[in-house]
């Protein structure tokens, strides 16, 4: 870690906490992206929000692509082990209604106890995980 | 402004926080899960930043009947902290751990980043899926 990479981590997560208030103050949402993604072709009045939002993080992330490309990093696992890591995260965040987005920023905002203690336990076991297998292939 | 073009700019605005940051690099999220190794920290920055910024909107949107695209507010209704919701948690920081991918960051980069992003991303929405279809409620008989 440097000086200028704290400057970034402080500077995308700030961006992030606008976003999150945008979802907020523009359509009452929250701006947990595991529950957006799970609920994106719900035919309720949310879809309003979720689709385009998801399709304006897809579009960002290909603008990225094409001019910045190192920005989105290399996968560290081989694909069967993502492939297994993929169905663990689509499985536990549809169980405990969260991610790193839903609990961790916008519950842990909204001083959700229920966040919290999702928080700690995805850490927890997220830091247990690269305990054992290591962080990267 | 309509409605979708504020919520797609959203999304972006969403998107390339992650991407300033560094979280849509998995080595970098994996590293700060590396509590005994080689812990890069950035990410509990990311994550005060966003909360010191978004915690304040909160509390002013708070009392407020109405936001701007929507006849309400939609606060999350559940508030029991069961099994479920541990159980839940720990399986998706497993899956974190092992990919260093959340599902923020596998969206932005499931069309723009490696091809592996998108097998990630085709294996969570079955994972979704699944679950979905196994916990949704049956109506009660009679």
């Amino acid at each position: 870690m440097t000086f200028l990479s704290v400057l970034r981590g402080l500077g995308g997560g700030a961006l992030i906490g606008l976003a999150a208030s945008l979802a907020l103050v523009g359509h009452g949402r929250i701006a947990g992206i595991s529950g957006t993604l799970g609920r994106a072709f719900d035919r309720d009045h949310g879809a309003s929000f979720r689709i385009p939002f998801l399709a304006g993080m897809i579009a960002l992330g290909i603008t990225i692509a094409v001019v910045a490309p190192s920005a989105i990093g290399a996968a560290v696992r081989d694909l069967p082990t993502l492939a297994i890591a993929g169905l663990l995260v689509g499985v536990g965040t549809t169980l405990g209604n969260g991610c790193t987005s839903g609990h961790g920023v916008c519950g842990l905002a909204r001083f959700s106890p229920r966040s919290l203690v999702a928080v700690v336990v995805f850490m927890a076991t997220g830091a247990l995980t690269v305990a054992i297998a290591g962080a990267h292939a | 402004m309509k409605a979708w073009v504020f919520a797609a700019i959203t999304g972006a605005i969403f998107a390339l926080g992650l991407a300033v940051s560094g979280m849509t690099s998995p080595g970098r999220v994996t590293a700060f899960l590396d509590v005994g190794g080689g812990w890069d920290p950035t990410l509990a920055f990311v994550m005060a930043a966003a909360i010191l910024v978004h915690a304040p909107i909160v509390r002013l949107v708070r009392d407020r009947r109405q936001p701007l695209f929507s006849e309400k507010f939609h606060w999350p209704s559940q508030h029991a902290i069961d099994l479920r919701l541990v159980l839940g948690a720990a399986l998706f920081g497993v899956g974190w751990g092992l990919s260093g991918y959340c599902p923020g960051p596998a969206i932005v980069g499931v069309l723009g980043g490696a091809p592996a992003t998108l097998v990630f991303v085709g294996a969570m929405a079955v994972g979704i899926v699944v679950t979905r279809l196994a916990t949704r409620r049956r109506p009660t008989a009679g």
